[in-house]
């Protein structure tokens, strides 16, 4: 399942053109197998984000892309260059073949829009021939996947709680089967039990549909328990990139040792942490 | 439901409290209407005439004021707002049945003209924001500070007295009987062209900025991001994402400046000599005319509170929020 690349990223890099510049994603070049969870971590400024936010290019002035190229293998067979689509090939390719989860669980979506016209404009937007009836019932099925349950079409976000919208979000990033999710602290803003709920709502996702995550967060720990592979980004570059296990017990660069050590454990014991009570071996 | 009571009591009591204050204030106020009636006919108006004006008025023997009241509120209910002293004693509700609806068709199609087109400039250059449109920016912002009268006093002198373009004054030409031929209706367009464009050019830049600066806020937020990531048409997340939103702020100054349609435009139909409300309350004003001044506050309260109630309804039905406070 993970032989296959489904994206690959290659020198590239992306500049803040402020006064003096920020060079915030300088030379990164990576590559996501299909069906894998690769973890992004990092402290707060990093680039993470910009990363993410360049891969769909979604970057406002002043951030420019400087380099690099972003090749997506379709499943077709096809190969998308990303940075040479125009506007509306751009926005053909948005949603349908990677969609995104974002940071502001609370924020993101159109307070003035119901739940169901929210999820439904993407199916107008891709899929034109749909009538109104079959959106309806598809944006029904996409709630009831997420446990929001259909009857929630005609709510507002404001009547939702923060990790329902999320929910939402997940949803709609669902929407058109895409075969890559970049989700941006899609769990930082809810507390932990909400958060281990959507996790493990994300895992059984993923394996029923089988697309790529590019999970971001500062939350190492979290990384260590959920990814296939984990990238540790520091001041705009890729540091170092392997396997949980090697990240854990050997971790080659000084800084993944660092970020490893400020978390603390509950027993003061280092790699003790544990999010869900099982014991790290007990999971498959 | 009760959401909708507790509005409509709230209404109601705001009206009673307008009203009871319309009754009050003229009272306070210094000298009689007689005696500047009597000032401005000095010497036609014979003795007897005199003593029977006052008798009609009530100032032959003042009755206790809350008995006025009383008889205020019946006069009111049945419609009767008095005779007018200054217009010859004609009734006052005939006084301002005659003058409400130039002001409110010159002032209220300007006012919405200006809404519509301000708030769409608004919205294209927020949403082109750091682009070449937004060298209106400036504009707007010297049109939003020029006071109306003095543009107005400018555009007379240009398109009237040098051009000859447009008259400079009053609603129609004299000598036509208003009716609705067409013939009519085009003399009173060309007539009200020259204060029209004062009032739209003066309160255009303040719905430009306004829109503008809540477009750029906007467009920072994070489901416009989201609608942008979904591969939506601009078109789409222009509207129904940014400008859905950005345009609620705007829709409360709207109704409030609705509001003040019918009162707020008294030097713009001084200067255009324009036969509207606003003039009619200036003479009033002059001549003491206590009943007709009376009158038309009345309807400038009245017109304010039902500019609200439009503002409460169009508010529920474009922000779901503020339906959700109902429910509570």
């Amino acid at each position: 399942m993970f032989d296959e690349e489904l994206l690959t990223l290659d020198d590239f890099s992306v500049t803040y053109e402020v006064e003096p510049p920020v060079e915030a994603v300088r030379n990164v070049s990576l590559s996501l197998r299909r069906g894998e969870i690769l973890g992004l971590a990092g402290e707060s400024g990093c680039g993470k984000t910009t990363l993410a936010y360049g891969i769909q290019r979604l970057l406002k002035p002043p951030a420019v892309i400087t380099s690099g190229r972003t090749v997506f293998h379709d499943e077709s067979g096809v190969d998308i260059d990303i940075n040479s689509l125009d506007a509306a090939a751009l926005r053909a390719f948005r949603w349908d073949k990677a969609s995104m989860v974002f940071q502001g669980a609370m924020n993101s979506l159109n307070p003035v829009l119901s739940i169901g016209d929210q999820l439904g404009d993407v199916f107008e937007a891709h899929r034109p021939g749909m009538s109104r009836r079959e959106r309806t019932r598809e944006t029904g099925d996409l709630l009831d996947l997420v446990k929001v349950g259909r009857n929630r079409l005609r709510s507002y976000p404001h009547e939702l709680s923060g990790g329902m919208r999320q929910r939402v979000m997940i949803a709609m990033a669902l929407a058109l089967r895409p075969q890559l999710m970049i989700m941006d602290e899609p769990t930082t803003a809810l507390d932990v039990l909400v958060q281990r709920e959507i996790l493990d709502e994300i895992s059984q996702l993923r394996e029923q549909f089988g697309f790529s995550v590019i999970f971001i967060t500062h939350d190492l720990p979290l990384l260590l328990e959920i990814s296939d592979r984990i990238a540790i980004m520091l001041e705009g570059r890729i540091v170092e990139l392997d396997t949980p296990e090697h990240i854990y017990r050997s971790p080659a660069h000084p800084y993944t040792k660092r970020l490893l050590e400020s978390f603390p454990s509950l027993t003061g014991d280092r790699g003790a942490f544990i999010r869900d009570g099982e014991p790290a071996g007990a999971r498959s | 439901m009760s959401f909708f009571l507790r509005r409509a009591a709230f209404y109601l009591f705001t009206a009673w409290a307008a009203i009871t204050i319309n009754f009050f204030l003229p009272r306070m106020l210094k000298g009689d209407p007689i005696t500047a009636y009597l000032a401005r006919n000095q010497g036609k108006v014979s003795p007897e005439a005199i003593d029977s004006l006052r008798i009609l008025f009530g100032l032959d023997n003042p009755k206790p004021i809350w008995q006025q009241y009383i008889e205020y509120w019946g006069s009111l209910l049945s419609g009767d707002l008095g005779v007018s002293l200054s217009k010859g004693l004609a009734p006052v509700s005939a006084v301002i049945a005659d003058a409400l609806p130039w002001t409110l068709g010159l002032v209220g199609v300007s006012t919405i003209v200006s809404f519509v087109i301000g708030t769409g400039i608004g919205t294209f250059i927020g949403w082109r924001r750091g682009s070449r449109a937004e060298a209106i920016v400036p504009i707007a912002t010297f049109l939003s500070t020029v006071p109306y009268f003095w543009l107005g006093l400018i555009v007379i002198s240009v398109f009237s007295t040098t051009l000859r373009w447009f008259p400079a004054s009053h609603a129609y030409s004299k000598g036509t009987i208003p009716n609705f031929s067409f013939e009519f209706i085009g003399d009173v367009i060309y007539h009200s062209a020259l204060p029209a464009f004062t009032i739209v050019l003066t309160s255009l830049g303040g719905w430009v900025l306004g829109m503008r600066n809540m477009m750029v806020t906007v467009l920072d937020e994070d489901y416009v991001t989201v609608a942008q990531a979904k591969g939506l048409s601009p078109f789409r997340v222009m509207y129904g994402y940014a400008a859905r939103n950005a345009v609620l702020p705007q829709l409360s100054s709207f109704a409030l400046s609705l509001g003040f349609i019918v009162g707020g435009t008294l030097i713009m139909e001084m200067i255009f000599s324009y036969p509207g409300l606003g003039l009619r309350l200036f003479e009033a004003t002059l001549a003491k005319d206590y009943p007709l001044m009376q009158g038309m506050f009345l309807v400038i309260t009245l017109s304010v509170l039902v500019a609200n109630i439009l503002a409460d309804v169009v508010y529920a039905i474009m922000d779901p929020r503020s339906r959700q406070e109902a429910a509570s």
